[in-house]
């Protein structure tokens, strides 16, 4: 059976490139960066140099990258930095937006709790920010802005040098959560005006369990793990050297070939995007050519995701959705009903991001099976037979 | 997939008695949309005993098979035994059901004594109100 894998955005395979890199660092370079010696003194070389290469290819300099844990620390760390920063000048106000991953979500309902006043600026069907609601959103108390780069469900991608513009202007920290977004599409903080930028490995071939944050020199960094002076005393704990290089690994090789991919992927996610939407009450979430090279991210009115997840992994497809069967809790995705999916529909959805391994066969394999799939639960689904007979109305 | 039991992807992907009846004695739908999970049980009954049963469902993985195994249950019961099934007996049935998705098995006992509700309301039977009472629905948290 063909076995595709359409799950990207949850994470990808680690390349050879990067597996390979990693098992050479492990097996030669094992020393802790902390000591004196000479095997730790040349661990301690090799992560400086990896800092300062993975600065370069996001246009920061070396003192500016802290290497993290994944996305989930960078967001964390950013924000509760940036909030602490503003609160010795008397802010207590942060912009964010109501699609934001929960690792920002979560820290600002936590900052919440402790006094700050939070405002979620509203995403449009399109799940397009509007700079302008943020320049609205922005007070004399503002601290921070925090607007992810790209998203993770539907792949819309923002102005993010706009907005980071309209910070610099008003003097705001600005934040991105970049997790989606780099390796496909090319990010320099300079050029986009970012002050923050969280980044995470294994969401472009790179290992699970490693990160990193930029923060701009001149924001000072509070600390979520205590401890050691590691990262110059920002971040305790050994560094994850293997973990460092396979993330770098993956940076280059996922910039180096950014174009190439992008030009791969567009013409097959467009013709998913087509080939799904002939599906009878079926609809894209997000703007079709604002968004991501490898996601589509569909609702199919009449079903719940779950159940079109794991028939379609018993063809040997490898998605996502964002019901809330799937997720354990009793909504689906605060994505979806940010962009006006009323809950209905929300559970009906379907992710795909792929990758630039799909071919061609694999993009027919998917619209033919997803086709016969959902029109089987349509044909079991109660709810459909209401709307076929004329009992309840169709919404898309 | 390890979230469910060899008998809950078994009844999800091959459901038993799937389907609608025409001119049924008894149908029952409950659930909702926006909660995500719909199920409708049509009945035939002769004699007090349920000659065929089929569903319709809405809804994850665990509640069409939680349907599926609940029909195969009451088949050729009579209507006293079909009431008497437990949503903790659908479970058993199954293998265990994730904590989270034990509510697809009280959808299915609620479908099945709504189906025998709507017989007795069609026939003019009496019966103790009681034994209709539905659990919360998901819009009962918000």
């Amino acid at each position: 059976m063909r076995k595709i894998y359409a799950d990207n955005a949850a994470t990808t395979k680690p390349s050879a490139n990067v597996i390979s890199v990693m098992l050479a660092n492990m097996r030669e370079f094992y020393g802790n960066p902390s000591s004196l010696h000479t095997v730790g003194q040349e661990a301690a070389e090799i992560l400086e140099k990896a800092r300062e290469e993975a600065a370069a290819l996001i246009g920061a300099e070396a003192r500016e990258i802290t290497f993290t844990s994944g996305g989930s620390e960078s967001d964390n760390q950013a924000i509760i930095s940036a909030a602490k920063f503003g609160e010795k000048k008397g802010k207590r106000h942060i912009v964010s937006t109501a699609f934001e991953h929960h690792a920002v979500l979560h820290t600002l309902d936590q900052l919440k709790k402790e006094g700050f006043e939070i405002t979620l600026v509203d995403v449009g069907e399109s799940g397009i920010v509007d700079p302008k609601a943020i320049e609205d959103a922005i007070r004399e108390d503002t601290a921070l802005v925090s607007v992810m780069y790209a998203n993770n469900e539907i792949g819309t991608v923002q102005p993010i040098k706009e907005i980071g513009q309209i910070c610099r202007e008003k003097k705001v920290i600005f934040h991105t959560d970049a997790v989606q977004a780099f390796g496909h599409i090319e990010i320099d903080v300079k050029r986009d005006n970012i002050d923050m930028l969280s980044l995470s490995a294994h969401k472009f071939h790179g290992p699970k369990g490693v990160g990193l944050l930029y923060a701009k020199r001149g924001i000072p960094l509070q600390n979520i793990i205590h401890g050691g002076a590691q990262e110059r005393g920002k971040r305790a704990g050994t560094e994850n050297l293997a973990g460092i290089v396979g993330m770098l690994q993956a940076m280059k090789d996922s910039a180096e070939k950014i174009d190439e991919h992008r030009d791969v992927l567009l013409p097959k996610r467009d013709r998913l995007i087509e080939g799904l939407s002939e599906i009878p009450h079926s609809s894209l979430n997000g703007d079709l050519e604002k968004r991501l090279p490898g996601n589509v991210s569909m609702c199919f009115e009449g079903i719940e995701g779950e159940s079109l997840l794991l028939l379609l992994d018993d063809r040997g497809i490898e998605a996502s959705s964002g019901s809330a069967c799937t997720s354990g809790s009793l909504d689906p995705s605060h994505v979806l009903l940010a962009i006006g999916r009323i809950h209905e529909i929300a559970h009906g959805s379907l992710r795909l991001s792929i990758d630039e391994s799909i071919t061609d066969e694999d993009i027919e394999y998917m619209i033919k099976n997803i086709r016969e799939v959902v029109e089987y639960l349509r044909s079991i689904s109660p709810l459909w037979g209401e709307k076929v007979r004329g009992e309840r109305e169709f919404i898309l | 997939m390890a979230l469910y039991s060899e008998k809950v992807m078994d009844h999800f992907k091959n459901p038993r008695n799937v389907g609608s009846i025409e001119n049924a004695d008894g149908v029952g739908q409950v659930g909702n949309a926006k909660c995500g999970d719909i199920m409708k049980m049509y009945l035939k009954i002769e004699d007090d005993t349920i000659v065929d049963v089929k569903f319709e469902t809405f809804g994850c993985g665990s509640a069409i098979a939680s349907s599926s195994m609940a029909t195969e249950l009451i088949m050729g019961k009579k209507l006293s035994d079909a009431l008497a099934l437990t949503n903790k007996a659908v479970v058993e049935a199954l293998d265990g059901l994730p904590t989270h998705k034990i509510h697809c098995s009280v959808l299915a006992e609620e479908a099945i004594k709504s189906a025998v509700q709507d017989y007795y309301d069609k026939n003019g039977i009496e019966y103790d109100p009681e034994l209709f009472k539905k659990g919360p629905s998901c819009e009962d948290h918000d």
